[in-house]
């Protein structure tokens, strides 16, 4: 009886949890809710998605965003071969230096580096962009409440008008999802925003999946190797409990515990007993 | 002390001079256990392995980590993408501190619920109430770590109570942060003691286990152990019934590790810590929301610092608040009912916890910090008028019924 009460309060804790992630969603609409491929237990990344989504990135959202965590040779592990990964490293210049005569100098990227920053600092960001500071989108997915059914909306919530009572500030725009509704982001994706090499067709909603499964890749690199890994340990893990389980059976079985008396510490037992006998 | 029988010399040599092999034969082979303890009896060794586990995982991490505010949180992040299965330690040590949260919960309610905290275990319960004291200081700066929004100003918050502190208070906060805010200092020595709080709270579980092996286990019957027929030899029983524990417990631990890492956190913190942007909503992470909510439900600052510290200090003189003879919930009808009342309290107080301190939110976290510590100053006077239930004989006796009811 106790046994079950505890366990309920104790599933009442847990399913708290998820309560606090999700409490400050409720103000904006309701997310819309998307199958990933990459969702549950066994989900994995969709590569040429992901592929068409680095093209989203680099040529629409990397204007104005950073994604300082990634990078160019990481392009490698979503199927691009090392040398069109190099080709599109050397679309960057980057500074570097200084060389032999202390002269700082521009030269390509290479896998080696970050994918390049849009602005030199902060307060560049910010100058260029209304004063708003476009945010590094390299965990983006893991930052928000919603995490990629948020950035899906957010690319495609915006309305052209905002509601008629809604009074949207200088330089902002209306976007159903987006926490007051008003971000100073223009809407960066539209239809044929990008030519899909692999001839995908260039839908709002399909540049807006593939950019937010680039972007949860970006996120959690290591996803289909811990899952991998996972399935493994747990199943491992199953096995090794049900082996300890008869094993526990057993041990408590052979022995009766009604019978069974502690034998070699009889004499010690009641010394000890006498030692630490307290005056009742 | 019972000397090791051995025919290894070598063994035996070292045993006459430092008996480590007797000590550990009489602790953890020997041992007496009663014969009747049930499942919730796991969590104490399950809490000992986490410890273990967070302190490998925490110095493997530690090796990869910079204690320096521009670094930090990227430092963080690389150790997930570019340290050989950094991912795996971190993912590790963040749901570990979860997984040892709720173990720890479980282990103190199953205390108060079992009355292990009476005589002649008090010392016993109060080392285990520093643990836990120490335990939450050290989640507490471990979490400022990866230096994130909610780091930040969770170090922000928190730091700022003791400015309530009258006259000293503003220097206090100083002092603590290193500088006139939460900055590089502040994270620098965080990990010095995030560190270091673990290696304390190693020692504090030797001597918890010290204690313990004076009087042995409490049991759920609550009596004392009579005769040796009430007792067990801890090996094979109940290291095979811990293992068994442990393993279930393992699968809902890795089940976090490897498809829910971020289950337990707070997405904000992947935002990096920004001095001049405020969040929403500041949460503290989720153990600590019953006394966040606690702090939050008295309208004066220092009133609200002092009743939240209240809170957990009471848990040292429970022993003698308590004046009941009898320890088992089982045998105390009243006891018991006040006691399931406020593990459903705590879980509400940590609700209302993440809960804006407003309206009827706010009435509601009053009310229940009443309850809190009502629960605990009735203690003395129930001890004293409520009629129990006779207590059974003999453990021996209790379980040979149990054993025969099931055979029949
Ligand atoms: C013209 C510059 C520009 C481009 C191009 C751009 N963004 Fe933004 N983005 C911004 C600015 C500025 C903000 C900050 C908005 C604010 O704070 O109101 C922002 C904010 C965001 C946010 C954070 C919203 C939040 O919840 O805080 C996300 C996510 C985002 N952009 C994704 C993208 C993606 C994906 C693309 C490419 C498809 C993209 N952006 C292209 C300028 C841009
Ligand atoms: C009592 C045991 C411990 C608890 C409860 C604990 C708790 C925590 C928590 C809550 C975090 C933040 C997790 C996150 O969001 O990333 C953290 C981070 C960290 N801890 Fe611990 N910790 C413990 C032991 C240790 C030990 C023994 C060490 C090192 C010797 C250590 C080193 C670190 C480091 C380097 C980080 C930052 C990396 C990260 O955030 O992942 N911890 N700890």
């Amino acid at each position: 009886m106790q046994m079950r009460k505890f366990l309920i309060s104790a599933a009442c804790a847990i399913s708290f949890l998820p309560g606090i992630a999700s409490a400050a969603v409720a103000e904006a609409d309701a997310l819309p809710s998307l199958k990933w491929s990459f969702d549950g237990i066994f989900g994995s990344y969709d590569r040429p998605q992901l592929r068409r989504g680095s093209q989203v990135f680099l040529e629409v959202c990397s204007g104005c965003h950073s994604l300082e965590m990634v990078y160019y040779r990481n392009l490698v592990d979503i199927g691009f071969t090392t040398d069109q990964a190099k080709a599109m490293a050397s679309d960057y210049e980057i500074e570097d230096g200084p060389d032999d005569e202390g002269e700082m100098y521009m030269r390509p990227a290479k896998l080696s580096d970050r994918f390049v920053k849009p602005f030199a600092n902060t307060n560049a960001a910010r100058f260029a962009n209304g004063g708003a500071f476009p945010p590094d989108l390299s965990v983006i997915t893991k930052a928000r409440k919603g995490g990629t059914d948020y950035i899906y909306g957010l690319m495609t919530g915006y309305l052209d008008d905002a509601p008629a009572d809604f009074d949207l500030s200088e330089g902002t725009y209306y976007n159903k999802y987006y926490p007051g509704h008003q971000i100073f982001m223009a809407q960066p994706l539209y239809e044929e925003a990008v030519d899909y090499e692999d001839g995908t067709e260039p839908t709002l909603e399909q540049h807006a999946k593939d950019i937010t499964a680039f972007l949860a890749w970006a996120a959690n690199p290591e996803m289909e190797e811990r899952k991998r890994l996972g399935i493994k340990v747990i199943l491992y893990l199953i096995i090794l409990t049900a082996m300890f389980y008869a094993l526990k059976r057993r041990i408590w079985s052979n022995i009766s515990l009604e019978e069974f008396v502690h034998d070699p510490y009889v004499v010690e037992y009641e010394q000890e007993m006498q030692r630490h006998k307290r005056p009742n | 002390m019972k000397r090791m029988q051995t025919d290894n010399r070598i063994l035996m040599w070292i045993d006459t001079r430092l008996p480590i092999f007797s000590y550990s034969s009489e602790n953890l082979v020997s041992y007496p256990t009663p014969k009747n303890l049930s499942y919730w009896w796991n969590y104490g060794s399950i809490a000992g392995i986490v410890l273990v586990i967070m302190i490998v995982t925490g110095i493997f991490l530690a090796m990869n980590y910079q204690p320096h505010a521009d670094v930090a949180f990227q430092s963080v992040e690389r150790i997930v993408r570019d340290v050989n299965y950094g991912w795996l330690l971190r993912n590790l040590h963040m749901n570990g501190a979860s997984m040892f949260f709720i173990v720890v919960y479980i282990h103190m309610f199953r205390g108060i619920y079992f009355g292990s905290y009476k005589a002649p275990r008090e010392l016993l319960w109060m080392i285990g109430v520093t643990i836990y004291v120490c335990m939450m200081a050290t989640a507490f700066m471990g979490y400022v770590l990866p230096w994130g929004q909610m780091s930040f100003w969770g170090a922000t918050v928190i730091t700022n109570l003791f400015s309530a502190i009258p006259l000293i208070g503003d220097y206090i906060v100083v002092w603590i942060w290193g500088g006139f805010s939460v900055d590089a200092p502040t994270i620098n020595r965080f990990f010095v003691w995030h560190y270091l709080l673990p290696m304390i709270l190693f020692m504090l579980v030797v001597v918890h286990m010290w204690a313990l092996h004076i009087h042995k286990s409490n049991n759920p019957l609550g009596i004392e152990i009579k005769s040796p027929a009430d007792m067990m030899p801890f090996h094979p029983f109940y290291t095979i019934k811990d293992l068994y524990g442990l393993g279930l417990f393992m699968i809902v631990f890795m089940f976090f590790v490897f498809f829910a890492p971020d289950f337990f956190g707070e997405p904000d913190n992947y935002i990096p810590a920004d001095p001049m942007v405020t969040p929403p909503h500041i949460v503290p992470e989720w153990y600590f929301l019953p006394f966040y909510a606690i702090l939050r439900a008295i309208p004066d600052k220092l009133g609200g610092v002092i009743v939240m510290f209240a809170g957990v200090l009471i848990l040292y003189v429970l022993p003698w608040l308590d004046t009941s003879k009898v320890r088992a919930a089982t045998y105390r009808p009243i006891f018991k009912q006040l006691f399931w009342i406020f593990v459903a309290n705590a879980l509400f107080l940590g609700w209302l916890g993440q809960k804006p301190s407003e309206g009827a939110y706010l009435i509601m976290a009053q009310l229940s910090t009443g309850y809190y510590f009502l629960f605990f100053l009735i203690l003395p006077v129930l001890g004293k008028y409520e009629k129990t239930k006779p207590l059974p004989v003999s453990i021996f006796e209790e379980v040979r019924k149990k054993r025969r009811a099931k055979e029949a």
